[in-house]
Protein backbone atom coordinates (compact mmCIF):
# COMPACT_ATOMS: atom_id res chain seq x y z
CA UNK A 1 0.00 0.00 0.00
CA UNK A 2 1.90 3.19 -1.27
CA UNK A 3 -0.55 5.97 -0.93
CA UNK A 4 1.57 8.89 -0.09
CA UNK A 5 0.74 11.20 -2.98
CA UNK A 6 -2.65 11.07 -1.70
CA UNK A 7 -2.27 13.10 1.10
CA UNK A 8 -0.42 16.95 0.28
CA UNK A 9 1.23 16.16 3.75
CA UNK A 10 3.45 13.56 2.62
CA UNK A 11 4.62 15.54 -0.25
CA UNK A 12 7.65 16.79 1.61
CA UNK A 13 10.17 13.91 2.81
CA UNK A 14 8.63 13.91 6.52
CA UNK A 15 7.89 10.76 8.24
CA UNK A 16 5.25 10.90 9.90
CA UNK A 17 4.61 7.92 12.63
CA UNK A 18 2.44 10.18 15.17
CA UNK A 19 -1.09 8.61 13.82
CA UNK A 20 -2.20 7.39 17.20
CA UNK A 21 -2.22 11.61 18.04
CA UNK A 22 -3.47 12.39 14.70
CA UNK A 23 -3.56 11.14 11.26
CA UNK A 24 -2.84 13.38 7.88
CA UNK A 25 -5.65 14.15 5.87
CA UNK A 26 -6.30 12.72 2.25
CA UNK A 27 -6.61 15.05 -0.65
CA UNK A 28 -9.65 14.06 -1.24
CA UNK A 29 -11.48 15.18 2.37
CA UNK A 30 -9.49 18.45 1.89
CA UNK A 31 -11.37 18.71 -1.69
CA UNK A 32 -14.66 17.93 -0.02
CA UNK A 33 -14.37 20.13 3.16
CA UNK A 34 -13.02 22.94 0.86
CA UNK A 35 -16.57 22.43 -1.11
CA UNK A 36 -18.47 23.13 1.25
CA UNK A 37 -16.30 26.95 2.03
CA UNK A 38 -16.93 27.96 -1.51
CA UNK A 39 -19.77 26.11 -3.53
CA UNK A 40 -22.65 25.81 -0.74
CA UNK A 41 -21.37 28.00 2.56
CA UNK A 42 -24.65 27.75 4.63
CA UNK A 43 -26.24 26.58 7.40
CA UNK A 44 -28.71 23.65 7.84
CA UNK A 45 -32.21 23.31 7.95
CA UNK A 46 -32.96 27.08 8.35
CA UNK A 47 -33.18 28.31 4.59
CA UNK A 48 -35.71 27.52 1.95
CA UNK A 49 -32.94 27.50 -0.53
CA UNK A 50 -30.98 25.38 -2.64
CA UNK A 51 -27.10 25.56 -0.76
CA UNK A 52 -29.35 24.74 2.64
CA UNK A 53 -30.43 21.96 1.04
CA UNK A 54 -27.69 20.26 -0.10
CA UNK A 55 -25.65 20.93 3.59
CA UNK A 56 -29.01 18.85 5.30
CA UNK A 57 -28.72 16.53 3.00
CA UNK A 58 -24.66 16.56 3.72
CA UNK A 59 -25.43 16.09 7.09
CA UNK A 60 -28.02 13.06 6.94
CA UNK A 61 -25.48 11.08 4.74
CA UNK A 62 -22.55 11.69 6.69
CA UNK A 63 -24.82 10.63 9.78
CA UNK A 64 -25.91 7.57 7.58
CA UNK A 65 -22.48 6.75 6.31
CA UNK A 66 -21.14 6.51 10.53
CA UNK A 67 -24.05 4.75 11.35
CA UNK A 68 -22.97 2.04 8.36
CA UNK A 69 -19.27 2.06 9.24
CA UNK A 70 -20.08 0.86 12.95
CA UNK A 71 -23.38 -1.00 12.08
CA UNK A 72 -25.33 1.08 14.35
CA UNK A 73 -29.03 3.06 13.53
CA UNK A 74 -28.84 6.52 12.06
CA UNK A 75 -30.46 7.82 15.41
CA UNK A 76 -27.63 6.21 17.38
CA UNK A 77 -25.16 8.93 16.16
CA UNK A 78 -24.69 11.93 17.78
CA UNK A 79 -21.87 14.99 16.11
CA UNK A 80 -19.73 15.94 18.93
CA UNK A 81 -16.38 17.76 19.00
CA UNK A 82 -14.27 14.57 19.44
CA UNK A 83 -13.70 11.55 22.09
CA UNK A 84 -13.00 13.45 24.76
CA UNK A 85 -16.45 15.45 24.20
CA UNK A 86 -18.63 12.99 23.49
CA UNK A 87 -16.97 10.38 27.14
CA UNK A 88 -17.31 13.60 29.09
CA UNK A 89 -21.20 13.93 27.75
CA UNK A 90 -21.93 10.65 28.55
CA UNK A 91 -20.58 10.64 32.16
CA UNK A 92 -21.94 13.84 33.25
CA UNK A 93 -25.22 13.69 31.39
CA UNK A 94 -26.24 10.17 31.95
CA UNK A 95 -24.33 8.49 34.28
CA UNK A 96 -23.70 11.31 36.77
CA UNK A 97 -27.72 10.33 37.10
CA UNK A 98 -27.86 6.79 37.04
CA UNK A 99 -25.13 5.84 39.18
CA UNK A 100 -25.35 6.27 42.95
CA UNK A 101 -23.04 5.72 45.88
CA UNK A 102 -21.03 2.94 46.37
CA UNK A 103 -21.52 1.85 43.07
CA UNK A 104 -18.44 0.64 41.31
CA UNK A 105 -16.96 1.30 37.77
CA UNK A 106 -14.60 -0.47 36.54
CA UNK A 107 -11.47 0.36 34.19
CA UNK A 108 -8.15 -0.18 33.74
CA UNK A 109 -4.29 2.07 34.77
CA UNK A 110 -3.81 1.60 31.12
CA UNK A 111 -6.54 4.21 30.33
CA UNK A 112 -6.42 7.56 28.82
CA UNK A 113 -7.16 10.87 30.35
CA UNK A 114 -10.36 11.44 28.32
CA UNK A 115 -11.81 8.37 29.97
CA UNK A 116 -10.07 8.55 33.56
CA UNK A 117 -10.72 12.21 34.45
CA UNK A 118 -14.43 12.35 33.42
CA UNK A 119 -14.94 8.98 35.44
CA UNK A 120 -12.73 10.04 38.88
CA UNK A 121 -14.70 13.23 38.79
CA UNK A 122 -18.10 11.74 38.35
CA UNK A 123 -16.64 9.04 41.13
CA UNK A 124 -15.80 12.37 43.86
CA UNK A 125 -19.11 13.59 43.13
CA UNK A 126 -21.04 10.75 43.37
CA UNK A 127 -19.32 8.74 45.47
CA UNK A 128 -18.58 6.00 43.36
CA UNK A 129 -15.72 3.53 44.07
CA UNK A 130 -13.40 3.16 40.82
CA UNK A 131 -12.27 -0.42 40.56
CA UNK A 132 -8.96 -1.11 38.53
CA UNK A 133 -9.30 -4.43 36.53
CA UNK A 134 -5.85 -6.46 36.78
CA UNK A 135 -4.04 -6.57 33.97
CA UNK A 136 -2.68 -10.02 32.50
CA UNK A 137 1.33 -10.41 32.44
CA UNK A 138 0.79 -9.52 29.00
CA UNK A 139 -0.66 -6.26 29.71
CA UNK A 140 -3.97 -7.69 28.57
CA UNK A 141 -7.55 -7.00 29.74
CA UNK A 142 -9.21 -10.32 29.85
CA UNK A 143 -13.29 -11.30 30.91
CA UNK A 144 -12.25 -13.70 33.54
CA UNK A 145 -9.91 -10.63 35.30
CA UNK A 146 -13.29 -8.36 34.62
CA UNK A 147 -15.47 -11.08 36.07
CA UNK A 148 -13.35 -11.73 39.06
CA UNK A 149 -14.11 -7.63 39.82
CA UNK A 150 -17.83 -7.70 38.90
CA UNK A 151 -19.81 -7.33 42.15
CA UNK A 152 -23.88 -6.48 42.68
CA UNK A 153 -22.48 -2.88 42.50
CA UNK A 154 -20.97 -2.70 39.31
CA UNK A 155 -22.64 -0.71 37.26
CA UNK A 156 -20.52 0.09 34.51
CA UNK A 157 -17.08 -1.19 32.43
CA UNK A 158 -15.25 1.55 30.70
CA UNK A 159 -12.19 0.45 28.70
CA UNK A 160 -10.58 1.44 25.41
CA UNK A 161 -11.20 -0.72 22.13
CA UNK A 162 -7.25 -0.20 21.57
CA UNK A 163 -5.17 1.93 24.12
CA UNK A 164 -3.06 4.37 23.14
CA UNK A 165 0.52 3.72 25.01
CA UNK A 166 0.37 -0.42 24.00
CA UNK A 167 -1.81 -0.79 22.02
CA UNK A 168 -3.15 -3.86 22.93
CA UNK A 169 -7.01 -4.65 21.75
CA UNK A 170 -9.75 -5.37 24.05
CA UNK A 171 -12.00 -8.28 23.78
CA UNK A 172 -14.82 -5.64 23.39
CA UNK A 173 -17.37 -8.37 22.02
CA UNK A 174 -17.18 -10.56 24.96
CA UNK A 175 -17.21 -8.14 27.41
CA UNK A 176 -20.18 -6.15 25.66
CA UNK A 177 -22.25 -9.27 25.31
CA UNK A 178 -21.33 -10.16 28.82
CA UNK A 179 -22.20 -6.83 30.62
CA UNK A 180 -25.13 -6.88 28.89
CA UNK A 181 -26.34 -9.77 30.41
CA UNK A 182 -25.61 -8.71 33.59
CA UNK A 183 -27.40 -5.20 33.52
CA UNK A 184 -23.93 -3.82 33.61
CA UNK A 185 -23.14 -0.51 31.42
CA UNK A 186 -20.37 -0.28 28.99
CA UNK A 187 -18.57 2.79 27.33
CA UNK A 188 -15.93 2.53 25.04
CA UNK A 189 -13.23 4.72 24.03
CA UNK A 190 -12.83 3.79 20.37
CA UNK A 191 -10.58 6.55 19.46
CA UNK A 192 -7.38 4.53 18.51
CA UNK A 193 -9.53 1.41 17.39
CA UNK A 194 -11.59 3.32 14.55
CA UNK A 195 -10.23 3.42 11.30
CA UNK A 196 -7.76 0.43 11.85
CA UNK A 197 -10.15 -2.44 13.31
CA UNK A 198 -13.55 -3.40 12.35
CA UNK A 199 -15.82 -2.25 14.74
CA UNK A 200 -19.29 -3.24 14.69
CA UNK A 201 -21.78 -2.00 17.56
CA UNK A 202 -24.61 -4.77 17.11
CA UNK A 203 -22.30 -7.40 16.98
CA UNK A 204 -20.00 -5.96 20.33
CA UNK A 205 -23.22 -5.04 22.37
CA UNK A 206 -21.90 -2.12 23.53
CA UNK A 207 -24.02 0.70 25.35
CA UNK A 208 -21.78 3.94 24.32
CA UNK A 209 -18.66 4.33 22.42
CA UNK A 210 -16.69 7.78 21.47
CA UNK A 211 -14.56 8.48 18.40
CA UNK A 212 -12.53 11.47 17.20
CA UNK A 213 -12.61 11.82 13.22
CA UNK A 214 -9.09 13.17 13.48
CA UNK A 215 -7.39 10.36 14.00
CA UNK A 216 -9.15 8.40 10.92
CA UNK A 217 -8.31 10.89 8.44
CA UNK A 218 -10.80 13.12 8.85
CA UNK A 219 -10.79 16.94 10.56
CA UNK A 220 -9.94 17.89 14.17
CA UNK A 221 -13.05 18.99 16.08
CA UNK A 222 -15.84 16.30 14.93
CA UNK A 223 -15.98 12.99 16.71
CA UNK A 224 -19.11 10.87 17.77
CA UNK A 225 -21.31 9.55 20.39
CA UNK A 226 -22.47 6.22 19.41
CA UNK A 227 -25.33 5.30 22.12
CA UNK A 228 -27.96 2.51 22.23
CA UNK A 229 -31.67 4.37 21.42
CA UNK A 230 -33.12 3.32 24.16
CA UNK A 231 -30.05 4.87 26.21
CA UNK A 232 -29.65 7.78 24.48
CA UNK A 233 -33.54 8.86 25.01
CA UNK A 234 -32.63 9.03 28.95
CA UNK A 235 -29.44 11.14 27.83
CA UNK A 236 -29.50 15.04 28.27
CA UNK A 237 -29.96 17.48 26.51
CA UNK A 238 -26.39 18.42 27.72
CA UNK A 239 -26.58 21.80 25.95
CA UNK A 240 -29.65 23.76 25.04
CA UNK A 241 -30.40 25.78 22.13
CA UNK A 242 -30.89 26.50 18.30
CA UNK A 243 -32.31 23.30 16.48
CA UNK A 244 -32.83 21.18 19.06
CA UNK A 245 -36.42 22.43 20.46
CA UNK A 246 -39.47 21.72 18.77
CA UNK A 247 -41.64 24.37 20.48
CA UNK A 248 -41.50 26.79 23.67
CA UNK A 249 -43.80 29.48 25.01
CA UNK A 250 -43.55 32.61 27.47
CA UNK A 251 -44.40 30.41 30.25
CA UNK A 252 -41.09 27.91 29.88
CA UNK A 253 -43.37 25.51 27.91
CA UNK A 254 -40.68 23.28 26.25
CA UNK A 255 -40.94 20.82 23.58
CA UNK A 256 -37.28 18.93 22.70
CA UNK A 257 -37.06 17.22 19.28
CA UNK A 258 -36.47 13.42 19.32
CA UNK A 259 -32.50 11.98 19.08
CA UNK A 260 -29.91 12.88 17.92
CA UNK A 261 -31.23 16.59 17.13
CA UNK A 262 -31.93 17.11 20.78
CA UNK A 263 -28.45 16.15 21.90
CA UNK A 264 -27.27 18.25 19.13
CA UNK A 265 -27.78 22.30 20.09
CA UNK A 266 -26.58 24.97 17.65
CA UNK A 267 -24.75 25.32 14.86
CA UNK A 268 -22.83 22.34 14.20
CA UNK A 269 -19.22 22.16 12.38
CA UNK A 270 -20.71 21.44 9.18
CA UNK A 271 -16.88 21.20 7.32
CA UNK A 272 -15.93 18.81 10.15
CA UNK A 273 -18.91 16.27 9.45
CA UNK A 274 -18.38 16.87 5.60
CA UNK A 275 -15.04 15.59 6.37
CA UNK A 276 -15.69 13.07 8.32
CA UNK A 277 -18.47 11.73 5.91
CA UNK A 278 -15.41 12.06 2.92
CA UNK A 279 -13.15 10.02 5.62
CA UNK A 280 -15.05 7.10 6.08
CA UNK A 281 -15.72 6.68 2.44
CA UNK A 282 -11.62 6.66 1.85
CA UNK A 283 -11.31 4.32 4.71
CA UNK A 284 -13.68 2.35 3.32
CA UNK A 285 -12.36 2.24 -0.56
CA UNK A 286 -9.26 0.83 0.99
CA UNK A 287 -10.94 -1.70 3.12
CA UNK A 288 -10.69 -2.07 7.03
CA UNK A 289 -9.57 -5.55 6.70
CA UNK A 290 -6.43 -4.10 4.40
CA UNK A 291 -5.98 -1.57 7.02
CA UNK A 292 -5.51 -3.53 10.17
CA UNK A 293 -3.11 -6.38 7.89
CA UNK A 294 -1.25 -3.55 7.13
CA UNK A 295 -0.72 -2.01 10.20
CA UNK A 296 0.13 -5.36 11.75
CA UNK A 297 2.54 -6.32 9.43
CA UNK A 298 4.46 -3.03 9.43
CA UNK A 299 4.59 -3.12 12.92
CA UNK A 300 6.05 -6.65 12.91
CA UNK A 301 8.88 -5.45 10.53
CA UNK A 302 9.35 -2.36 12.72
CA UNK A 303 9.60 -4.80 16.21
CA UNK A 304 11.67 -7.48 14.12
CA UNK A 305 14.27 -4.56 13.29
CA UNK A 306 14.00 -2.81 16.87
CA UNK A 307 14.79 -6.23 18.21
CA UNK A 308 18.07 -6.09 16.67
CA UNK A 309 19.48 -2.91 18.00
CA UNK A 310 21.16 -2.66 21.57
CA UNK A 311 19.81 -1.06 24.58
CA UNK A 312 16.50 -1.14 23.10
CA UNK A 313 13.07 -1.92 25.54
CA UNK A 314 9.81 -2.59 23.83
CA UNK A 315 7.06 -2.42 25.84
CA UNK A 316 4.35 -4.26 23.68
CA UNK A 317 6.60 -6.50 20.62
CA UNK A 318 3.62 -8.70 20.72
CA UNK A 319 0.50 -6.92 19.98
CA UNK A 320 -0.90 -6.37 16.29
CA UNK A 321 -1.64 -3.05 15.94
CA UNK A 322 0.38 -0.15 14.51
CA UNK A 323 1.17 0.98 17.95
CA UNK A 324 4.62 0.07 19.40
CA UNK A 325 6.40 1.81 22.40
CA UNK A 326 9.75 1.42 23.29
CA UNK A 327 12.75 3.21 25.30
CA UNK A 328 16.44 3.39 24.43
CA UNK A 329 18.47 2.97 27.52
CA UNK A 330 20.13 6.05 29.00
CA UNK A 331 18.40 8.33 27.08
CA UNK A 332 15.37 10.35 27.69
CA UNK A 333 12.26 9.72 25.50
CA UNK A 334 11.82 13.35 24.66
CA UNK A 335 15.57 13.50 23.58
CA UNK A 336 15.20 10.73 21.31
CA UNK A 337 12.02 12.24 19.40
CA UNK A 338 13.90 15.58 19.60
CA UNK A 339 16.60 13.48 17.65
CA UNK A 340 14.67 11.93 15.37
CA UNK A 341 12.99 15.53 14.27
CA UNK A 342 16.47 16.32 12.87
CA UNK A 343 15.97 13.30 10.90
CA UNK A 344 12.96 14.55 9.82
CA UNK A 345 10.87 11.64 11.22
CA UNK A 346 7.94 12.61 13.70
CA UNK A 347 7.20 9.85 16.20
CA UNK A 348 6.15 10.96 20.07
CA UNK A 349 7.44 10.90 23.63
CA UNK A 350 6.44 11.19 26.82
CA UNK A 351 3.33 9.46 29.16
CA UNK A 352 0.71 10.13 25.78
CA UNK A 353 -1.97 10.91 28.55
CA UNK A 354 -1.80 7.66 30.19
CA UNK A 355 -0.78 8.82 33.31
CA UNK A 356 -1.38 6.04 35.56
CA UNK A 357 -0.09 3.45 33.09
CA UNK A 358 3.73 3.60 35.07
CA UNK A 359 1.88 1.65 37.50
CA UNK A 360 1.77 -1.33 35.17
CA UNK A 361 4.59 -0.70 33.14
CA UNK A 362 7.24 0.67 35.61
CA UNK A 363 8.07 3.79 33.26
CA UNK A 364 6.58 7.26 33.20
CA UNK A 365 7.65 7.93 29.70
CA UNK A 366 8.16 5.56 26.86
CA UNK A 367 8.56 6.57 22.93
CA UNK A 368 5.82 5.84 21.07
CA UNK A 369 6.00 4.94 17.23
CA UNK A 370 1.99 4.82 15.72
CA UNK A 371 1.21 3.48 11.95
CA UNK A 372 -0.90 5.19 9.59
CA UNK A 373 -2.06 4.13 6.03
CA UNK A 374 0.66 5.74 4.32
CA UNK A 375 3.51 4.25 6.25
CA UNK A 376 5.50 1.98 4.18
CA UNK A 377 8.87 -0.28 4.89
CA UNK A 378 10.99 2.30 3.61
CA UNK A 379 9.71 4.60 6.53
CA UNK A 380 10.68 2.49 9.24
CA UNK A 381 14.28 1.66 7.85
CA UNK A 382 14.54 5.09 7.73
CA UNK A 383 13.38 4.99 11.21
CA UNK A 384 15.47 1.92 12.59
CA UNK A 385 18.39 3.69 10.40
CA UNK A 386 18.03 6.33 12.43
CA UNK A 387 17.72 4.65 15.67
CA UNK A 388 21.54 2.20 14.96
CA UNK A 389 22.76 5.57 15.65
CA UNK A 390 25.11 5.20 18.77
CA UNK A 391 25.21 9.05 19.26
CA UNK A 392 21.56 9.83 19.92
CA UNK A 393 21.69 11.46 22.61
CA UNK A 394 24.83 13.84 21.73
CA UNK A 395 23.45 14.23 18.02
CA UNK A 396 19.51 15.44 19.97
CA UNK A 397 21.08 18.75 21.75
CA UNK B 1 31.79 28.31 21.85
CA UNK B 2 32.98 25.00 20.12
CA UNK B 3 29.75 22.93 19.47
CA UNK B 4 31.65 19.81 20.36
CA UNK B 5 32.41 21.29 24.08
CA UNK B 6 28.76 22.47 24.64
CA UNK B 7 27.72 19.32 24.08
CA UNK B 8 30.51 16.74 25.75
CA UNK B 9 29.32 20.28 28.92
CA UNK B 10 25.20 19.41 28.59
CA UNK B 11 26.19 15.52 28.44
CA UNK B 12 28.43 15.23 31.29
CA UNK B 13 25.84 17.11 33.36
CA UNK B 14 22.99 14.83 31.96
CA UNK B 15 24.77 11.82 33.09
CA UNK B 16 26.74 12.82 36.03
CA UNK B 17 23.93 15.73 37.33
CA UNK B 18 25.34 17.71 40.40
CA UNK B 19 22.51 18.03 43.77
CA UNK B 20 20.38 15.23 41.80
CA UNK B 21 18.36 13.43 44.68
CA UNK B 22 16.36 15.39 47.55
CA UNK B 23 16.53 15.26 51.42
CA UNK B 24 14.08 15.44 54.03
CA UNK B 25 14.77 18.64 55.93
CA UNK B 26 12.56 21.05 56.99
CA UNK B 27 15.12 24.01 56.43
CA UNK B 28 14.65 23.42 52.66
CA UNK B 29 11.66 25.13 50.44
CA UNK B 30 10.49 22.99 48.12
CA UNK B 31 8.63 23.03 44.53
CA UNK B 32 7.38 21.39 41.55
CA UNK B 33 8.05 22.05 37.96
CA UNK B 34 6.20 20.41 35.47
CA UNK B 35 6.76 21.72 31.47
CA UNK B 36 4.00 22.10 30.05
CA UNK B 37 5.05 22.15 26.54
CA UNK B 38 6.85 18.94 26.99
CA UNK B 39 7.09 15.89 29.68
CA UNK B 40 9.63 16.98 32.07
CA UNK B 41 9.03 16.99 35.68
CA UNK B 42 11.41 18.30 38.28
CA UNK B 43 11.65 18.89 41.86
CA UNK B 44 13.41 21.29 43.61
CA UNK B 45 14.55 22.33 47.00
CA UNK B 46 16.33 25.13 48.48
CA UNK B 47 18.10 26.23 51.65
CA UNK B 48 18.42 30.22 52.50
CA UNK B 49 20.68 31.37 55.29
CA UNK B 50 21.22 35.07 56.06
CA UNK B 51 20.06 36.00 52.27
CA UNK B 52 22.68 33.76 50.91
CA UNK B 53 21.98 30.38 48.99
CA UNK B 54 23.00 27.68 51.08
CA UNK B 55 21.85 24.81 48.79
CA UNK B 56 19.36 23.64 46.02
CA UNK B 57 19.26 20.14 45.37
CA UNK B 58 16.85 18.40 42.53
CA UNK B 59 15.06 15.00 41.31
CA UNK B 60 12.71 13.99 38.97
CA UNK B 61 12.19 13.00 35.32
CA UNK B 62 13.52 15.44 32.50
CA UNK B 63 15.80 15.44 29.03
CA UNK B 64 18.81 15.89 28.84
CA UNK B 65 18.48 19.90 28.33
CA UNK B 66 16.41 20.42 32.11
CA UNK B 67 18.82 17.76 33.26
CA UNK B 68 21.98 19.41 32.49
CA UNK B 69 20.86 22.88 33.38
CA UNK B 70 19.19 22.18 36.69
CA UNK B 71 22.79 20.69 37.28
CA UNK B 72 24.82 23.88 36.21
CA UNK B 73 22.64 26.02 37.35
CA UNK B 74 22.66 24.66 41.04
CA UNK B 75 26.22 24.75 40.66
CA UNK B 76 26.46 28.21 39.50
CA UNK B 77 23.97 29.40 42.51
CA UNK B 78 25.07 27.87 45.27
CA UNK B 79 26.69 30.56 47.80
CA UNK B 80 24.98 33.60 45.84
CA UNK B 81 23.15 35.84 47.61
CA UNK B 82 19.38 35.92 46.61
CA UNK B 83 19.81 39.28 44.65
CA UNK B 84 22.90 37.82 42.62
CA UNK B 85 20.71 34.48 41.97
CA UNK B 86 17.99 36.73 40.61
CA UNK B 87 20.49 38.92 38.38
CA UNK B 88 21.97 35.66 36.76
CA UNK B 89 18.46 33.94 36.00
CA UNK B 90 17.55 37.39 34.82
CA UNK B 91 20.51 37.12 32.35
CA UNK B 92 20.11 33.70 31.28
CA UNK B 93 16.54 34.30 30.45
CA UNK B 94 17.28 37.30 28.09
CA UNK B 95 20.15 34.92 27.09
CA UNK B 96 17.43 32.25 26.27
CA UNK B 97 15.24 34.93 24.29
CA UNK B 98 17.64 36.48 22.45
CA UNK B 99 17.87 39.61 24.21
CA UNK B 100 21.09 41.33 25.48
CA UNK B 101 22.65 40.12 28.48
CA UNK B 102 25.86 39.97 30.45
CA UNK B 103 27.79 36.62 29.32
CA UNK B 104 30.49 37.31 31.94
CA UNK B 105 27.53 36.52 34.69
CA UNK B 106 26.71 33.38 33.30
CA UNK B 107 30.05 31.21 33.45
CA UNK B 108 28.95 27.74 32.50
CA UNK B 109 25.30 28.48 31.77
CA UNK B 110 26.87 30.00 28.14
CA UNK B 111 26.25 26.47 26.84
CA UNK B 112 22.82 26.93 26.21
CA UNK B 113 23.32 29.79 23.90
CA UNK B 114 22.14 28.45 21.31
CA UNK B 115 19.31 27.09 22.32
CA UNK B 116 17.18 29.60 20.49
CA UNK B 117 17.96 27.81 17.02
CA UNK B 118 15.64 24.82 18.75
CA UNK B 119 12.14 26.66 20.10
CA UNK B 120 10.82 23.49 21.19
CA UNK B 121 13.86 23.05 23.91
CA UNK B 122 13.65 26.51 25.12
CA UNK B 123 11.11 25.90 28.02
CA UNK B 124 13.25 23.06 29.06
CA UNK B 125 16.38 25.23 29.30
CA UNK B 126 14.39 27.90 31.43
CA UNK B 127 12.37 24.85 33.31
CA UNK B 128 14.88 24.53 36.50
CA UNK B 129 15.54 28.77 36.51
CA UNK B 130 11.49 29.20 36.96
CA UNK B 131 11.77 26.55 39.89
CA UNK B 132 14.06 28.64 41.44
CA UNK B 133 12.66 31.95 40.60
CA UNK B 134 9.74 30.97 42.09
CA UNK B 135 11.38 29.57 45.61
CA UNK B 136 13.01 32.88 46.12
CA UNK B 137 10.00 35.07 45.83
Amino acid sequence: MNIKKEFKMLSSNLIYLDNAATTFKPNIVLKEMNKYYTKYCANAHRGDYKISHIVNDLIDDSRKEVAKFINSNTNEIIFTSGTTESINIVVSSFFSNILKKGDEILTTKAEHSSLLLPLFELAKKNKLKIKYITIDKNNHVTLDNIKKEITSKTKLIALAHITNVLGDIRPVKEIGNYASKHNIYTLIDAAQSIGHIKVDIKDTNIDFMAFSAHKMYGPTGIGILFGKEKLLEKLGPYKYGGDMNASYDSNMNIEYKNIPTRLEAGTQNIVGIIGLNAAIKYINKIGIEQIYNHDKELRTYLVDKLKKIDNIKIYNPNEKTGIVTFNIDKVFCQDVAVYLDKKNVCIRAGSHCAKILHEIIKDKNTCRVSIGIYNTKKDIDILIKALENKNILKESL
Amino acid sequence: MDNNIRRDIIIDNYENPFNKGLIDDKNYKKTNMNNESCIDNLDFIIKLENNIIKDIRFDGQACAISTSASSIMIKTLINKTKEEALEIITNYENMIDEKPYNKDLLNELNVYDEIYKQPNRKKCALLPFWGIKKLLK
